[in-house]
């Protein structure tokens, strides 16, 4: 195939994700917006008003950012997992496997639709979120790069969760015992400086924490991690697990006989 | 000599082996080739080797040895060409239930890097082709089974690959679906597309096919043109309905006579035999015959005696 013909075979991938998730917004992109609007309305309105500050910021202003990254997690890691476990459970992927697209290609194109949703439903949270408090970007690049990057990074993560799956229990088991923890402990609501050195110590081997201070520090110039080795280590996470996907989709792990 | 002798290799499979996780070995080492226009029959029972041998070519399964180029490039070094000549039409349905017939043929062509535009009047092409343009806006769920068999022949035509496979296409669509689908598919052959085709009703392949190769537990146990092949076929078994009950079979000399019920006999004819003495022996003793028929479809008589033949001991004991 030539390079206008990949291009073409990625945009088909990526058309056919961003319908998808469109089709089904109301499991897609309204969840997500209430979900996010209650945590506003409790823990920053209610709640909120009784912590007082942290970090220098009213507690709503604080949790936003958090809660902006919680959304585009969990959505690019659910649109690529259910996804490409969608199409292997109805064998629809055989469709993309008899083509003559490389693995890159599918890849590319299932993270980029993976990327659109997470982007999407962030943008849906960031305008809701301004309807409780003010937000104003201190670093653009900062904010834009750990946003795209960690949107990369749990869609590569979603591809492997669908390529082990076989049953549908399979894609549940991983967001609600192993993400969904992650997230809450990964500095969402709360700063990890205020936590005993030991589970200070305990949260830095959590991912997330690097990914949601980031995100704050371009948001709100605060973080409780260096920004730079943050983003150092999103972008070398997500280098290797891109290497090792394409490797399980070369090797026809779980897809083919 | 055939009119394809001098056509170039459609399909080309050399000593190709597959041995599955659990240590089933579906193919053993099989070896087929398949001349550009040619309508080929690949037939075998349950489990011979026919699906995981589409599979390989069609990508889906991993080979475990051996070589499989289309029309020149290999699968495995040049895959992209390869797999741009390919068009397969599965066994199973495995297109997405929720997506829109129109949109599954567009998005089809898009993995093979054909531009939507393009795409689009190719996807209403086949689709008012197949008698489906009425329903491009439909779910594909929403479609009956014989309009799903025609949306993936649809589907696996819209890049207008060379090569045709087709996996059981036929396979519980009623009679009338399946005349019109061997139309079309004879259509097909005739503009010069290669169509290869596995199926259980061996009438199809006696109809459509010139050549044929019949796989048996992973080996392929005959493979030529459909004349010479039932040519093989030494003895044929016809059906006789008689005007009149009787009590026994009749004595036939040169025949094998068996009486099915009182007005039905059974008899065996050799292919050096005319049919004629049979009939002259018969009026002889005052039996009338009303009507005859072959006891089988010729194929799945030689079939039967191809697949038994290669029987595992322990299976015919």
């Amino acid at each position: 195939m030539s390079s206008y013909e990949y291009w073409v075979a990625f945009v088909t991938i990526v058309t056919r994700e961003v319908r998808r998730f469109l089709r089904i917004w109301p499991q897609t992109l309204l969840p997500p917006a209430i979900t996010m609007s209650l945590y506003f309305v409790i823990f920053g309105n209610l709640i909120g008003s009784r912590i007082g500050d942290m970090g220098g910021f009213d507690y709503m202003q604080y949790i936003v950012p958090g809660l902006i990254m919680m959304s585009v997690i969990q959505n690019s890691y659910g649109n690529v997992v259910s996804s490409f476990f969608g199409t292997k459970f109805q064998h629809s992927i055989e469709e993309m496997l008899v083509s003559p697209m490389s693995s890159l290609i599918i890849l590319l194109g299932f993270v980029a639709g993976g990327v659109a949703r997470g982007v999407m439903v962030g943008a849906i949270v960031t305008a809701l979120s301004l309807f409780f408090t003010d937000l104003a970007l201190t670093n653009v690049l900062v904010t834009f790069a750990v946003v795209i990057m960690t949107a990369v990074l749990f869609s590569l993560g979603g591809m492997v969760n669908a390529i082990f799956a076989n049953k549908f229990d399979d894609i549940a088991i991983v967001p609600t015992f192993v993400l969904t923890p992650l997230t809450y402990l990964g500095g969402v609501f709360y700063s990890i400086d205020l936590l005993p050195e030991f589970w200070r110590g305990v949260s830095l081997f959590n991912p997330i924490v690097y990914m949601v201070n980031a995100f704050r520090y371009g948001v709100l110039g605060v973080s409780d991690v260096d920004v730079g080795f943050s983003l150092l280590a999103i972008a070398t996470f997500t280098v290797i697990l891109f290497a090792y996907v394409l490797w399980l989709l070369n090797r026809g792990v779980g897809i083919r006989s | 000599m055939t009119e394809h002798n001098a056509a170039p290799m459609a399909l080309s499979i050399r000593d190709l082996r597959k041995t599955y996780g659990g240590g089933t070995e579906a193919l053993k080492g099989i070896s087929l080739d398949v001349r550009q226009g040619e309508f080929f029959a690949l037939l075998g029972p349950n489990g011979a080797g026919k699906s995981t041998t589409i599979g390989i070519v069609s990508s889906l399964v991993n080979k475990s040895d051996g070589q499989v180029s289309v029309f020149g490039h290999d699968l495995e070094r040049e895959r992209g060409l390869a797999k741009k000549h390919i068009g397969i039409v599965p066994q199973e349905f495995n297109f997405n239930q929720f997506e829109k017939v129109f949109d599954i043929l567009v998005t089809q062509a898009g993995f093979y890097g054909i531009p939507a535009p393009r795409a689009r009047e190719r996807a209403e092409h086949y689709l008012r082709k197949l008698g489906l343009w009425e329903k491009r806006d439909s779910p594909s769920r929403m479609l009956s089974g014989g309009m799903k068999r025609r949306l993936m022949i649809a589907r696996a035509l819209v890049h207008e690959p060379q090569l045709l496979i087709l996996d059981e296409p036929t396979a519980g669509v009623d009679i009338e679906l399946r005349r019109s689908m061997w139309d079309f598919l004879i259509e097909l052959n005739g503009q010069g597309k290669t169509i290869i085709l596995t199926t259980h009703y061996l009438e199809e392949a006696e109809s459509l096919c010139k050549r044929i190769a019949i796989i048996d537990h992973g080996r392929i146990v005959e493979n030529t043109d459909m004349k010479s092949l039932l040519e093989k076929l030494h003895v044929e078994t016809f059906i006789l309905d008689l005007a009149r009950p009787v009590t026994k079979a009749p004595a036939v000399e040169g025949f094998s006579v068996v009486q099915r019920d009182e007005t039905t006999l059974e008899v065996e004819v050799p292919k050096s035999e005319a049919l004629n003495d049979v009939f002259s022996q018969l009026t002889e003793q005052g039996y009338e015959v009303l009507s005859m028929r072959n006891k089988a479809n010729r194929l799945e008589e030689l079939f039967m005696r191809l697949v038994d033949r290669n029987l595992p001991e322990e299976a015919s004991a």
